[in-house]
């Protein structure tokens, strides 16, 4: 059996008087690809910070103590004008670690980052160059757990599928853990070992087979998703 | 020049430095505004230091500290906008100052004096901007990390809310270093200005650091001559802005 990365007991959430996460207890293992899915404010995003201890929470986060996460959020409001450079960005984060010189070169080797991306500002580069940067600096410092909250939110097709072929090489390659939030079902279906269902009623988790099903997706959206007949017919 | 004018000229110069690191990352922070109302928090204790006799710095420095930690208690406990803070702070420091300054030093106190410096003034205005400096050399990739994205800066272990204190204070010390010949209204300006010159002129930023500390500089001593030389006064803090105006105009016509 695989080992223990986290243990979430009787998490809950609010902010004031809304209770955004509740009830929620569940268990991630080392090498699984665990996707969070869920409509619009059911918590997704919110969960993700928790479990990094970002936000206040109730209840009980447990990560072992060989977990080391890197995060990649959803969206950052960088200042496009800020005179930064990727790679002042990465060296920033590698010195605060105490890192080694030579490990922002691995990952940029990894990650096949030029040195001319290296040398960008950050307000020059395109969607998926800057996703690129994000995981670039959440590689730092060897995680052996990714945390991504929609890392493809903002971005064209073609992009978002390098991305997610990036993520999964990742989690072959270096055995990463992922957890992973995301509005995509048919990428949570190609890539995810197990499913956490977040919704105004009973979350659930299992196997993509038995979270992903016509009746079980429309209990939580609300609406037959479009993405089951384009599986279906392949 | 004797000694005791060689110290407040050399005071300038460091102030000068000091205003050009903090004003480049008040810059990057997009809180410009915001520090150059923290200035102003001096004016009530520079006035009720005159009122007493007493050391204006010492009033100056009391009121700036404990405003600046107001403004931060407030904005983490009220959660109001950053800018509704420090407006509702500045008001009522300007007010109050300009009520307890008595009239004949009130203009000494919004736009300050060149005078002689004690050797002890000296050291105690060398180490606070060697307090300013130290906090931006260590604090850069820190700093670093939290103009990018605060929300990453946490999730790597930056606690933001101490780094922004620390960098609230830190702008609170140099203001304080300027007072004595810049004035609560102007010392400030050394702060923002160049720091805003200097990014019309790189994109990097080491590079926007530097300059800004450079244009800075120029900015006093271009002042300090205008001043004592031409206009044979001893009124600095006006000439210094504006020699660092015109260093900024003069930027603008540097092609993107």
């Amino acid at each position: 059996m695989t080992d223990r990365l986290l243990s979430v007991r009787g998490l809950r959430v609010a902010f004031g008087n809304r209770v955004v996460v509740r009830h929620l207890s569940f268990e991630v293992y080392s090498g699984d690809c665990l996707a969070i899915i869920g409509p619009n404010g059911s918590g997704k995003t919110v969960l993700l910070k928790a479990l990094q201890h970002l936000i206040p929470y109730e209840g009980e986060i447990l990560w072992s103590q060989e977990a080391h996460l890197g995060y990649v959020p959803q969206s950052v409001a960088a200042d496009r004008q800020l005179p930064l450079r990727v790679r002042e960005l990465l060296g920033a984060k590698a010195r605060l670690l105490h890192l080694a010189d030579q490990e922002t070169e691995q990952v940029s080797s990894e990650l096949n980052l030029s040195p001319e991306f290296l040398n960008s500002g950050i307000g020059t580069l395109s969607g998926g160059q800057f996703q690129k940067a994000l995981i670039a600096f959440a590689l730092l410092g060897r995680p052996n757990a990714l945390l991504f909250d929609e890392p493809t939110a903002s971005l064209d097709e073609l992009s978002e599928e390098r991305i997610y072929e990036l993520v999964h090489e990742l989690q072959c390659q270096r055995g990463i853990t992922v957890i992973l939030v995301s509005h995509d079902l048919s990428v949570v279906y190609r890539y995810a070992s197990r499913v956490l269902c977040l919704s105004k009623g009973k979350p659930c988790m299992g196997p993509p087979k038995e979270i992903l099903t016509p009746e079980m997706l429309e209990e939580v959206y609300g609406a037959p998703p479009q993405y089951y007949r384009h599986i279906q017919e392949h | 020049m004797d000694a005791s004018h060689s110290y407040a000229v050399l005071l300038a110069a460091l102030f000068a430095i000091a205003a050009g690191l903090v004003g480049s990352v008040a810059l990057m922070k997009r809180m410009v505004l915001a520090s150059d109302v923290i200035s102003h928090l001096a004016l009530p204790g520079l006035g009720i230091a005159y009122l007493l006799k007493s050391n204006p710095l010492v009033g100056g420095g009391a009121t700036l500290f404990l405003g600046t930690l107001l403004v931060w208690q407030l904005q983490k406990k009220t959660g109001l906008a950053t800018d509704a803070t420090i407006g509702v702070v500045f008001a009522a420091s300007l007010g109050i100052g300009a009520l307890v300054t008595p009239g004949e030093d009130l203009l000494e106190a919004l736009f300050g004096n060149f005078q002689k410096l004690s050797l002890v003034g000296f050291l105690l205005g060398t180490a606070a901007v060697l307090v300013v400096v130290l906090f931006v050399v260590q604090m850069k990739d820190r700093l670093i990390l939290d103009l990018f994205s605060p929300e990453l800066a946490s999730a790597t272990g930056v606690n933001i809310a101490r780094l922004d204190l620390g960098f609230l204070l830190v702008f609170s010390l140099t203001v304080l270093v300027g007072l004595r010949f810049m004035g609560a209204l102007l010392s400030s300006a050394l702060i923002i200005i160049p720091a805003a010159t200097a990014r019309q002129l790189t994109s990097k930023m080491a590079q926007f650091v530097f300059v800004a500390c450079a244009v800075s500089l120029v900015s006093v001593a271009g002042g300090f001559v205008v001043s004592t030389l031409i206009l044979k006064t001893s009124t600095v803090g006006p000439t210094i802005v504006i020699v660092s105006v015109l260093l900024f105009v003069l930027s603008l016509l540097k092609k993107k």
